[in-house]
């Protein structure tokens, strides 16, 4: 969820009202945000760093809050501020409007080239523009935020804002070698080609995250205006150029992606949040997109969408009983401009290019939900009688434990996930031996694989505590992954059942007579004869010599216990001997 | 019981004695070390009320090894006294006699003897007196024969002061007779014994009392891990509501039914290699339901039953990815799309509780596994405040009864609601689980009717479970660091009744 930091006094500048801390918390929870934490500048630092770096810094409240994370209209105060105060009822949600300039409208070109690289842009212009410090600070952290969240790190969008000043269009956005792009980066001092700069950013931490996307491709995006000024290499770095400072005052702005989807999204939401402070307000500047194949698009696109959606619908979603006219009233507090149709019992509802995450009536119910109140609607229980049942393999393992703790040994809970050592290498066994699933990503070795059999965990926990009095007595009944080409993902779990007695002596009788405990509990009698079982001499790598049985239970191998090999001991750090048993539960459903 | 020799004459002594007797005075007729004597009354003192036995401290004077020699041979000044004949001897000489130093100026000071200075052959000493009182070893014989009370506390001090005498502090018992006081101890009994029983000889003997103080011998047995007592307790709250348990026995799930069978679009950062774990081998499902997934295709390239859909190009390569489950609600889609399959539809209530992966960084409250517990409810016609009312049900079971509602944004759930606990220790709101609806877009490509909602929620059970047993540290928890005598310790886990100590946890 992405959490923005606002200036407290400027917030409520701007809601036209002060709250107290918990008022304040309160309106965001109901709203859908969080207030997750009070604090300044200052305080960041100091707890980052220590006291020392934060002298002389800010302590300006600052108020941190999470967003949803489909809300991309509440990224920054101006956004946040609109959506709370139309909540309120304070305002009416501003229309947004596209104007064709009575000039010259701005144009990008673009080449086939970048097809195979960032294949789409979109372009919008605002006009006369009045930034202040801190509307330009909010502008470039929007920026960020978007950056962070919808465009994926700038892999699906990167956007670029430019002084329109300093340019001259048509603009055209290309792509080409490396070694043939050579410009003035922001905030350099000296021209650079993309190859000096993909080596200078690598040590940048702020940039160092992009280079990937374009970094191995033999041909780089890059933005040119009609005298050669380079505006951008996206997604990387704009030009110094065509900088933008808090007294620009028109802004061209460019969106670069391999998603066509957001990047149409990005610029809406960038053009209706900071529209605000045009000339004329709310009003956006269109401008001409020309695709290799020769079709032109004007942007943005600004789209109102109209929905349908009974009255009576939403109150069967939500399970309230609002008059049709009442829900509209809730919709459009939420930034949904709705009103009553037709017969009466249909709503209209305008979706505006700000709420991309309205998809699908059940959003719109949503917010005439968060409006009405979650905490005010009626509580019921479904009326449906059903019957419950337990998952056998689950019912069976309950019972089973407390039988296995009735015996004496106490219950160990292991993970899942373990390095290809602990079930191969000190079992004495070859990886290709333990059909075990392999992991592609892991960060630390403790995560390369799904566990193969529950005896490592085992053994690993008695190492964690070996302070304790002996004897040590553990079991463990839990899954274990093993390869199997007949399942549609290529693997199944086994239900295991594991016992390890650790003490000074070897305790072979112990596991054995465990052993004997639990096919009484499971009902299978000892014998060779049909649904009975008998241990019968083994190896194992795992084993010590002559000291290994393999288990037969209703005519299938279903584990084997004995007494582990000295150099399995030592491997796993122990130090006494250590007897084991291991089967198999699911013949026994 | 009291045994030896010792502790017998004691009884006898004191059934003759008027009153009662002094410790260290039975040691010194005796001729046993006290400490013995002191042996004797404290097993006395164990079988209950035998004797009574007081601790006494007196102070005592005792001669120092100078001053034992000094009462044997005399002092030092009568021994230099004693070496001077008639006739005289010199000084030079008398000083290297072994009392000479000391016993010369103590003498002269005396007046017992003098130096005559102008002898012909150097100083030369000579007696004054004929005989001479010995008067320090007579003072240090009194002392040594117990007397030393005949005295003066001056002569005593002078006597301290010249290191012959200390006083010593005695610690002794002044003995009576207890209220159940005998001489024939040997009939206390410890324990019943079968022969007893059957004797009937437990009637007549005396049996020594229990200590009701100390600690019980502890059960020799096995013990349950608290997270999996507290997964009882979660399974049985379900199955207390009519839900049946779905199957989640396949840690290994496609990227088909982790996500995109939720409708989770494919660039959704879940799926990044940074939060979820891919495996290497098998790497790709090889079957899914292609039927289906044709239909979940399209409802996220391009939209459908209703929906605008994400827009993008959907790649079968990138569902087909198999990884470690990031949630169990990848079960309950399959559970769900099973149910689609059954016509008639018939209303269910699913649950489950198993293990969950992330690609996590690993911290005092993350582990890259944890359990997830989930609850289902599809039916016709389910609203938001059915979702609330059995929200309310389930954590009143848990003893949780203060519950507030906030809207939230979940990728499969729509409307979405967080669930708000108030935490009497943190005195303040704290999360508790996560809820919503399904998605029509998830439910219809599945083919549930269209009429049909389906509620659900979910919460992790290590945060409870934390809660409940006051656990900090996850790791002491889950995996093989567990603290085993943790384990051992651990008491039932009764979730509706008094809560644990409180956590301070933040809401996870």
């Amino acid at each position: 969820m992405p959490t923005v930091s606002l200036k407290r006094d400027l917030l409520f500048r701007a809601l036209g009202r002060t709250y107290t801390d918990e008022e304040f918390d309160e309106l965001c929870f109901e709203f859908g945000l969080e207030l997750d934490e009070i604090t300044s500048e200052k305080e960041i630092i100091s707890k980052e760093q220590g006291n020392e770096k934060a002298q002389g810094a800010s302590d300006v409240v600052l108020y941190k809050i999470d967003v949803p994370a489909n809300r991309y209209d509440l990224l920054c105060l101006e956004g946040l501020v609109r959506g709370l105060q139309v909540f309120k009822e304070r305002i009416k949600a501003p229309m947004y409007k596209r104007v064709i300039p009575n000039g010259e409208i701005q144009k990008l070109i673009i080449t086939e080239e970048t097809a195979k690289i960032r294949p789409y842009a979109v372009v919008a212009v605002l006009r006369n523009i009045k930034f202040t410090k801190d509307r330009y600070e909010s502008f470039i952290e929007l920026q960020e935020k978007l950056h962070q969240n919808i465009c994926r790190k700038r892999a699906l969008v990167a956007i670029g804002t430019h002084d329109l000043d300093t340019l001259s269009g048509p603009f055209t956005y290309t792509a080409k070698k490396p070694s043939d792009i050579k410009f003035k980066p922001l905030n350099k001092t000296k021209e650079y080609t993309a190859c000096e700069l993909m080596n200078i950013y690598k040590t940048d931490n702020h940039l160092k995250h992009y280079l990937h996307i374009i970094e191995n491709k033999p041909l780089y995006p890059v933005i040119y205006d009609s005298n050669g000024v380079v505006l951008s290499m996206p997604p990387v770095i704009n030009g110094h150029h065509s900088k933008i400072t808090v007294n620009t005052r028109n802004i061209f702005i460019e969106c670069t992606g391999t998603d066509f989807t957001k990047a149409k999204i990005v610029l809406d939401i960038i053009v209706t949040t900071f529209s605000e402070y045009c000339e004329n307000q709310f009003t956006v500047e269109a401008a001409e997109v020309v695709f290799p194949n020769g079709k032109l698009h004007t942007f943005p696109e600004l789209a109102y969408r109209k929905e349908m959606v009974r009255a009576d619908l939403i109150n069967k979603k939500v399970g309230i009983r609002e008059t049709p006219e009442n829900l509209a009233k809730l919709l459009t507090r939420m930034c949904l401009k709705s009103e009553v149709i037709g017969d009466g019992n249909q709503i209209e509802i305008e979706i505006p290019p700000t709420r991309a995450d309205i998809i699908h009536a059940c959003d719109i119910i949503e917010d005439a939900a968060i409006a009405y109140g979650y905490n005010n609607i009626q509580m019921t229980l479904p009326k449906t009688y059903t019957i419950a049942n337990q998952f056998p393999l689950n019912k069976l393992t309950e019972l089973l434990r407390h039988d296995m703790a009735a015996a004496g040994f106490t219950e160990a809970l292991t993970f899942a996930l373990c390095s290809q050592e602990d079930i191969a290498d000190k079992l004495g066994l070859d990886i290709s031996a333990t059909k075990a699933v392999l992991i592609s990503n892991p960060k630390t070795a403790e995560f390369q694989v799904a566990r193969t059999t529950l005896l490592p965990g085992l053994l690993k926990t008695i190492a964690a505590n070996r302070k304790m009095p002996l004897p040590l007595k553990l079991f463990e009944i839990s899954d274990i992954v093993i390869k199997d080409s007949s399942r549609d993902v290529g693997a199944r779990n086994y239900r295991h059942l594991c016992a390890v007695y650790y003490n000074k002596n070897p305790g072979f009788e112990i596991i054995h007579g465990l052993l004997d405990r639990i096919m009484q509990l499971l009902d299978v009698p000892p014998g060779e004869k049909k649904g009975g079982y008998v241990i019968r001499a083994s190896e194992g790598p795992a084993f010590f010599p002559g000291r290994c049985a393999e288990i037969f239970a209703r005519g299938q191998s279903i584990g084997k216990l004995g007494v582990l090999h000295p150099d399995v001991i030592t491997k796993f750090e122990l130090t006494m001997p250590c007897s084991c048993v291991e089967i198999n539960i699911e013949p026994f459903l | 019981m009291a045994d030896g020799p010792v502790a017998e004459v004691l009884l006898q002594r004191l059934e003759a004695a008027d009153g009662g007797l002094d410790s260290a005075e039975l040691a010194a007729e005796l001729g046993v070390e006290h400490q013995t004597v002191v042996g004797a009354v404290k097993s006395l003192q164990a079988l209950g009320e035998i004797i009574e036995a007081e601790l006494r401290s007196t102070k005592r004077w005792e001669l120092t090894t100078e001053g034992e020699e000094i009462a044997r041979e005399g002092s030092h000044e009568a021994r230099v006294f004693r070496s001077v004949p008639p006739e005289g001897l010199p000084q030079s000489e008398l000083m290297r006699l072994p009392s000479g130093k000391v016993g010369f100026s103590k003498a002269m000071s005396n007046k017992w003897i003098r130096v005559d200075k102008s002898a012909a052959d150097g100083p030369r000493v000579f007696r004054v007196v004929d005989s001479v009182e010995d008067e320090v070893q007579r003072r240090l014989q009194l002392v040594q024969g117990g007397q030393a009370e005949k005295l003066g506390e001056k002569e005593r001090s002078e006597l301290r002061k010249r290191k012959l005498l200390t006083e010593v502090n005695l610690k002794t018992y002044w003995v009576s007779k207890g209220s159940a006081f005998s001489t024939s101890i040997s009939k206390q009994e410890t324990e019943l014994s079968p022969e007893m029983i059957s004797s009937g000889s437990w009637r007549d003997r005396p049996f020594k009392p229990y200590n009701f103080s100390a600690h019980g011998v502890l059960p020799d047995s096995g013990h349950l891990h608290p997270l999996l007592k507290v997964r009882t307790q979660f399974r049985q709250i379900f199955l207390e509501m009519g839900f049946t348990e779905m199957p989640t026995d396949s840690y290994i799930e496609s990227s088909f039914w982790n996500f995109d069978a939720l409708f989770q679009p494919q660039q959704h950062p879940a799926r990044d290699q940074h939060d979820t774990f891919f495996l290497r081998d098998p790497a790709q499902a090889q079957q899914l339901p292609m039927d289906y997934v044709h239909r979940v295709k399209r409802t996220h390239s391009q939209g459908g039953y209703g929906s605008q859909g994400y827009k993008y190009n959907w790649k079968l390569d990138e569902a087909r990815k198999n990884l470690l489950r990031t949630h169990t609600t990848s079960a309950s889609a399959r559970a769900l799309y099973r149910l689609a399959q059954k016509k008639p539809f018939t209303a269910a209530k699913y649950f489950s509780i198993d293990r969950v992966f992330r690609n996590e960084t690993l911290d005092a409250t993350h582990l890259a596994e944890f359990h997830q517990i989930e609850g289902v409810v599809a039916d016709h016609g389910l609203t938001l405040g059915h979702l609330m009312g059995v929200l309310r049900e389930f954590f009143t079971k848990l003893g949780i009864t203060q519950l507030r509602f906030k809207p939230t944004y979940n990728p499969y759930t729509e409307p979405s609601m967080e669930v708000f606990s108030y935490h009497q220790g943190l005195k303040k709101w704290v999360e508790v689980g996560n809820s919503g609806i399904f998605r029509p877009e998830m439910l219809l490509p599945m083919g549930l009717p269209e009429n049909v909602s389906v509620i659900a929620w979910g919460l992790s059970l290590e945060r409870p479970t934390m809660i409940k047993y006051g656990i900090n540290n996850i790791r002491e928890l889950v995996g093989h660091k567990v603290n085993l005598q943790m384990v051992y310790d651990s008491p039932l886990c009764r979730l509706d009744a008094e809560r644990g100590p409180p956590s301070t946890q933040e809401a996870a």
